[in-house]
């Protein structure tokens, strides 16, 4: 590792003092604004093999930092702190803390691929953003995003039935997020659906949850992509170091001792 | 890759969920559309959905099977060689298959095993070719054609097309892009331009043709997206369009849906109207508004397309 510390200016670095003299030169106030410095110690060297070790994450390695992405990216363009050029460095050098700081933003990657129609090497970052996204989540960081809720209730539905039904995700996603469908803006849509459409394709639609998309002999799809998640999941398990932490946990009791009974 | 020259007047169908959903007015007028040119569609028999980005995002490996599922059935089942398919979603998800299934030995394992257990023919890559609808006119009737047959009809009409992302991003899964003359774009994509102009339509100069509407957080951070779809639809405004011709059930349902959620929540009013390419092309072909299914789409045209004797 190369860069053993580094120096960032944030608001929380910068102290000015009300009252200090050094050597005889009185420094109080605004004009002698103090940076402190900040020396990072903490790597944390197994993040990038981690998010490598997830879908999306393969190709983490091969970036030499130039920026495109960022510079191209949809989300950066509403939000600066949105920057994938960053993130990716900081997992490079293991700097975990820094990376945890924007934590809440990194979900927000809408996958328009701009960034990977500009990456000269081939990183894939749209795939860097969902796996970090995804390793904040498994590793305990963050609550699962309303992005991985809605997928995850996506291909339940995906799974279960093999195709999706709007009205159905629609109504399932905002009550797993705690939202309202009587939000003004939702109410004025469907009131202009329900103004020219014919009520049939309400139904249709899953408003009233009349229509029900099927593919017909579904259960044998169904029953080989199961077998294939739940083997799957161990696997990501095992990429980010989980199993080993459960086998430690069970070495920490001394030979003999029982676990305690739930 | 470019293949031996595949006959496109008799295609596998893949309509996907979302027109059989909120984008029924895509289906019907791509279908209208068809018929009217003399294409035949086959719809693919018992299809599932292809996975999209959210199965992706959960494990690429099952949107790939579910992709070529659809895929194996359209060449397996019912002996077809090309799949159509109007949604950038699916048209990107099925390429996305075939280009993982092509260059990656452990998707074809997955595939291999699904499929088995699923007791179907497992897909082979290079089985079928996967096409959008804009392909699929541009290629069978072509410019020429559409000009005999529209007479200039949207004459008068100003449109802005918006492809969005799905259709040209990430390049490596359209590897028949770029590929110079009569070739899509996937920096400057043309296919849709080309044939409403054919049809008498003029494009206007429509900076933001492949950005994104945040249709992947449409709903899980819909403010990001009211805030994209807000700058399209003020770009579109600003190079003088009537009307955003779209190409895609979600970009389409996304601009909609934001169009209402930017006037709610920013107060930001636009009266610029947002149509398929396929309801347009089938109006220029003399179709009555009924049959593509303006009456379907959320942000209403009938008058604006009347006004100009459109519809
Ligand atoms: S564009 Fe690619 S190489 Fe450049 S910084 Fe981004 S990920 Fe790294
Ligand atoms: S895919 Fe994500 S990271 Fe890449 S440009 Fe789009 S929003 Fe930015
Ligand atoms: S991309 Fe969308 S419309 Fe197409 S099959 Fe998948 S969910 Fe359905
Ligand atoms: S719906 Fe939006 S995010 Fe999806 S392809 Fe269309 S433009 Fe891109």
């Amino acid at each position: 590792m190369p860069i053993h510390e580094e120096h960032l200016i944030r608001p929380e670095n910068l102290s000015t003092h009300d009252d200090l003299i050094i050597d005889g030169i009185d420094v109080s106030g605004h004009w002698s604004t103090f940076i402190e410095s900040r020396v990072v110690t903490d790597y944390n060297e197994a993040i990038e093999e981690e998010i490598s070790n997830l879908p999306g994450g393969e190709f983490i390695h091969r970036c030499w930092q130039c920026g495109s992405c960022t510079n191209s990216c949809t989300v950066n363009a509403v939000n600066p702190e949105f920057n994938p050029r960053y993130w990716i460095y900081l997992i490079r050098m293991g700097m975990e803390s820094e990376l945890l700081r924007d934590k809440d933003i990194i979900w927000q990657c809408v996958s328009c691929n701009k960034c990977t129609y500009a990456c000269p090497r081939d990183v894939f970052p749209e795939g860097v953003m969902k796996a970090t996204a995804h390793w904040l989540e498994l590793k305990g960081h963050t609550p699962k995003s309303p992005s991985t809720i809605f997928d995850e209730i996506f291909t339940g539905q995906v799974v279960e039935t093999g195709k999706i039904e709007e009205g159905r995700i629609l109504r399932s996603f905002f009550k797993r997020t705690g939202q309202s469908l009587m939000q003004d803006w939702v109410i004025t849509m469907v009131q202009r659906m329900i103004a020219r459409l014919p009520v049939k394709m309400l139904f249709a639609l899953g408003w009233g949850g009349v229509f029900k998309p099927r593919t017909s002999q579904w259960a044998r799809a169904r029953s080989a992509i199961n077998e294939y998640i739940v083997e799957k999941e161990e696997d990501h398990r095992q990429a980010l170091g989980l199993d080993d932490l459960v086998d430690l946990a069970k070495q920490e009791l001394s030979p003999g001792e029982t676990r305690p009974a739930d | 890759m470019p293949s031996d020259k595949k006959d496109f007047k008799k295609v596998a169908y893949y309509p996907g969920c979302a027109l059989e959903g909120t984008a029924h007015a895509y289906d019907r007028s791509t279908r209208a559309v068809g018929n009217a040119l003399g294409l035949e569609l086959e719809e693919v028999k018992n299809w599932n959905c292809c996975g999209a980005m959210e199965v992706k995002n959960i494990d690429p490996k099952i949107q790939t099977y579910l992709s070529s599922r659809v895929m194996s059935i359209a060449a397996n089942e019912m002996g077809h060689d090309v799949v159509m398919a109007p949604c950038n979603g699916c048209y990107h998800n099925l390429k996305k298959a075939e280009f993982d299934l092509q260059n990656d030995a452990e998707s074809r394992s997955v595939v291999e095993r699904i499929s088995t257990k699923a007791g179907h023919d497992t897909y082979q890559a290079g089985q079928v070719e996967t096409i959008h609808a804009l392909d699929w006119i541009k290629d069978e009737i072509g410019e020429e054609g559409l000009r005999e047959r529209t007479k200039d009809a949207l004459k008068g009409l100003k449109v802005a097309n918006y492809y969005g992302c799905m259709y040209t991003r990430p390049r490596h899964i359209f590897p028949e892009k770029d590929q110079g003359e009569g070739s899509e774009s996937s920096s400057q994509p043309h296919f849709m331009d080309d044939l409403l102009a054919a049809a008498g339509a003029e494009n206007v100069d429509f900076p933001l043709k492949t950005a994104c509407c945040g249709g992947a957080h449409t709903l899980s951070d819909s403010d990001t997206s009211t805030l994209l779809v807000t700058n399209i639809l003020k770009a579109a405004e600003a190079s003088g369009a009537e009307v955003i011709a779209t190409e895609c059930p979600t970009c389409h349902s996304g601009l909609e849906m934001h169009q209402i959620r930017a006037e709610k929540t920013l107060g930001y009013k636009s009266s610029v109207k947002i149509v398929y390419f396929t309801q347009l092309l089938g109006l220029a072909l003399g179709l009555d508004e009924k049959t593509v299914g303006l009456h379907e789409n959320i942000s209403d045209s009938t008058g604006l397309l009347r006004e100009k004797g459109i519809a």
